[in-house]
């Protein structure tokens, strides 16, 4: 056991994840504490498998459940809470079936930060996502009317904008959608293409997602 | 106050239309945790003493909405809806899935307790803390779909309004009733997301007798507060996990039913239970899957398994039919019970059931019930309105289901239940037909028989179940193993999926329990006090009964007698209940619950577990 925690610190030590074994009660490698040691390491390991650069979530929105783990993931990672409205990407079931993921497509030519008045958006060199300063953010708006798919929308507590900020490079919402192998999300590398595509409005994606399910019948329900 | 509760409940008088926000003591939250449980002790305090006189579908009923402290942590979210039931004149605790739950606990509300009733019909619409009573002339006679329809529109607009830069604004959750609710049928179901249903109890005719078309809710604030998040989290992931590792599960749900569940177990409905075996190839789940299924995996809020598949009909008589699975119960009842063996057929019923709200199990009953008098004779055409309810016509079946829905004619009749529907031909033809009436006091037998013993189902579950036919909250001996029906209970009461518990340690759930709320609930401790205390509250009130039916448990804590009849065909035929068997473990049953030998509550057992009120009101049962 000794041997074991022995390994497990070295481990960590040379990927930078820090695990120490106080004297004591918390010296006790039981399942839980293992569990979480292997946890961290599996989520540095992604990190350091994530290819250097820009990157992107390439979707494909028809094959969602709306399981909503994406929510779950995203909002305990931002705000340590299980906040569905406060998450970075939000499942919208306008029409039950036609669920999907609604989240920040990264356009090439942002347009929501070149409408911010406050100058409190600007692109992550090292992701490509969003980032908002939450001192400058008011909550205007304007970002939102300037998203062709009207996707950032204000955090229900503290009004300021939320925006898909591709966790640092590791999405936790596409973590979870993969493991339950839905692969609705997944994680590439930045390349071109017209990422826009993907900034529609909830009611557009609606309508696209229930007409491939139940054809002319769709339009009975939007 | 406990971790893992928003801490305040939502009381609506929809008589003088004013809602206020109340509160239960710890102390009694420790013991009735929330959803079922809760309702049980809820109406027991306030209604006990004029039980026996509350007609369920009059104004004094009390209808209520409450989820759990698990709710939305243990993945797969829903909500338990209660009040005195129109079907057993008990209570029922009926759990429906969907986000409801989670929104309303995001807007700070542990629960929904909706009294009296309203002049004309209405909603409400809950944004946080803001609560409305709107009308709503504009959706009543909606069909569920439709229903849906509207109030995602009228709610997104009002939300929009309202706070113009937040965004935009997803749909609110959503409970809501058909016309088979606001028609007071007692076999309406209470709907969420098109095809989601609390069916047993029949709230749905609760609701209409309420006025009270639906319920949305948006709750913009987190989960409550929970004592251990890092377990919490552990514990998710261990759910997760759990369910990855079934993968033909995740891929079919229920779906695989239809046909294992006839060819391999013997225990399936098939034309009113004349029969539980069939061996329609035509009826197998590789038949759904590649004639209906357009979306093989669809779930509600955290939910690994995705046992729901969206069912399409693109073609064909019965194009445009849409529905989820349908699950093994619905596949079931509105498939081979009415002699329907092909997946469009099916697909088309329970998509109309849907539509109508009614209840696909329990209308499933009545119109296999309607199709058996239909075949001996008792129910002529001119009886049944011109219908000729002839095994295998979907059609046929499809306009009696619609006229049940809007109780004309023989509808009226038969949107009595089963049980009643059975006591009123007994009368008009001078016959007794209560042996084809295949349900246990008042509630149609879930789609799991007993005869082959070959299911989970036992030969004592219906009959001493305080929920009666309902198949998901069935019991044996002993009253504190394994197949007790203290655990669905729990599960009713915590809110969770049972189904995403299967294969879990059996102590899993209330490890959950303990790391959300920082309490130490035992598994033995629930059986011995909080499980055993609601079993005995919905007991006393199934045997106080209503004003049009009262139960004697000599005649009533038993099996439909068609169980006693030998299975006519398939691997198991000739078997059968016993009844000398059934009788004795009835007694055993008694005994171990602290029910004296006409099944009812002693003082004694009631005393124990401080529940004297109870005692006081069952003195007239005692002779």
């Amino acid at each position: 056991m000794l041997q074991l925690r022995m390994h497990l610190s070295g481990i960590g030590a040379r990927v930078g994840v820090n695990i120490s074994f106080e004297r004591g009660k918390t010296s006790r490698l039981n399942r839980g504490r293992l569990q979480d040691i292997l946890s961290r390491l599996l989520v540095k390991a992604n990190q350091l498998a994530t290819k250097k650069g820009p990157i992107w979530i390439a979707r494909d929105l028809s094959r969602c459940s709306g399981c909503r783990k994406c929510e779950i993931a995203c909002s305990l990672h931002h705000e340590n809470r299980i906040w569905p409205e406060a998450s970075r990407v939000r499942v919208f079931m306008l029409v039950p079936g036609a669920d999907f993921p609604h989240l920040c497509a990264q356009c090439d030519d942002y347009p929501c930060v070149e409408a911010c008045p406050f100058k409190a958006l600007s692109v992550s060199k090292k992701t490509s996502a969003v980032l908002v300063n939450d001192e400058k953010c008011t909550g205007c708006g304007k970002c939102i009317e300037a998203c062709p798919g009207r996707i950032p929308h204000m955090h229900p507590a503290n009004g300021k904008i939320v925006i898909c900020d591709l966790c640092n490079g590791n999405p936790q919402c596409v973590k979870v959608c993969q493991e339950g192998e839905w692969n609705v999300l997944k994680t590439v590398t930045r390349r071109e293409h017209p990422y826009k595509l993907y900034a529609r409005k909830p009611e557009e994606q609606t309508r696209n997602l229930a007409t491939k399910l139940y054809g002319e019948k769709a339009e009975e329900f939007m | 106050m406990i971790l893992g509760y928003a801490g305040k409940f939502l009381e609506i008088d929809l008589s003088d239309g004013t809602f206020k926000s109340v509160t239960f003591d710890d102390e009694l939250l420790k013991d009735y945790i929330g959803g079922r449980a809760l309702a049980a002790k809820i109406l027991c305090d306030r209604l006990i003493g004029k039980w026996e006189k509350l007609d369920p579908l009059g104004p004094e009923n009390i209808l209520l909405f409450l989820p759990g402290p698990l709710t939305g942590f243990f993945p797969g979210g829903r909500v338990c809806v209660s009040g005195k039931s129109p079907q057993s004149n008990g209570v029922v605790g009926s759990t429906v899935g969907g986000e409801f739950g989670v929104e309303l606990r995001c807007a700070g509300y542990d629960g929904v307790i909706v009294t009296g009733q309203a002049e004309k019909p209405v909603y409400v619409f809950i944004k946080d803390s803001d609560v409305e009573i709107r009308d709503a002339g504009d959706v009543w006679g909606k069909d569920c779909k439709e229903t849906n329809t509207l109030l995602n529109k009228e709610c997104r607009r009002l939300l929009r309004e309202r706070y113009p830069r937040y965004g935009e604004w997803k749909e609110p959750a959503k409970v809501y009733i058909g016309p088979a609710g606001e028609n007071k049928v007692r076999t309406a179901v209470v709907t969420a997301k098109w095809t989601h249903a609390a069916g047993y109890g029949g709230y749905g005719a609760v609701m209409g007798s309420k006025k009270l078309k639906a319920i949305a809710v948006k709750g913009t604030g987190p989960l409550p507060e929970v004592a251990d998040l890092a377990k919490v989290k552990r514990m998710i992931n261990a759910v997760n996990k759990n369910a990855y590792d079934n993968p033909l599960w995740r891929r079919w749900g229920t779906g695989g039913g239809g046909y294992y569940f006839a060819a391999e177990t013997s225990s399936e409905p098939v034309r009113n239970w004349q029969e539980e075996w069939h061996d329609e190839k035509s009826y197998g789940v590789d038949q759904f899957e590649s004639r209906v299924w357009v979306k093989q995996a669809w779930s509600d809020f955290g939910c690994p398994t995705n046992c729901l598949k969206i069912a399409f009909v693109k073609s064909g008589k019965f194009k445009g039919a849409i529905t989820d699975n349908p699950d093994y119960e619905l596949q079931a009842y509105l498939g081979p019970n009415l002699g329907l063996f092909t997946p469009e057929e099916n697909v088309f019923m329970a998509s109309l059931i849907d539509d109508l709200g009614l209840c696909g199990i329990q209308t499933g009953n009545v119109l296999g019930f309607a199709a058996e008098l239909f075949q001996r004779g008792v129910l002529s055409k001119k009886d049944l309105d011109g219908i000729e309810l002839r095994w295998g016509d979907a059609e046929a079946f499809a306009s009696l289901a619609k006229k049940i829905a809007f109780r004309e004619g023989i509808g009226d009749l038969l949107a009595e239940g089963t049980y009643r529907a059975a006591l009123k031909i007994g009368k008009m033809k001078g016959k007794d037909v209560m042996q084809y009436a295949v349900q246990s006091k008042g509630i149609g037998i879930g789609a799991h028989g007993i005869r082959s013993g070959q299911d989970f189902s036992t030969e004592i579950g219906y009959a001493c179940s305080v929920q009666c036919g309902d198949h998901t909250s069935m019991t044996d001996l002993p009253i504190d193993g394994h197949g007790s029906e203290v655990w669905e209970v729990f599960n009713d009461s915590a809110v969770v999926c049972n189904f995403n518990g299967f294969g879990l340690p059996k102590n899993f759930k209330f490890d959950f329990y303990n790391a959300v709320t920082g309490l130490n609930l035992t598994r033995e401790n629930w059986a011995k006090r909080g499980g055993l205390k609601t079993l005995q509250i919905q007991r006393a009130l199934l045997l106080l009964g209503g004003p049009d039916l009262k139960w004697n448990p000599k005649v009533h804590d038993d099996n439909p007698s068609r169980f006693y009849e030998p299975l006519p065909s398939g691997p198991y035929k000739g078997k059968a209940a016993d009844r000398t068997s059934v009788r004795e473990n009835v007694q055993k049953y008694y005994e171990q619950a602290g029910w004296d030998k006409n099944g009812v509550p002693e003082y004694e057992t009631l005393k124990n577990l401080e529940l004297e009120n109870v005692d006081k009101a069952l003195r007239k049962l005692r002779k």
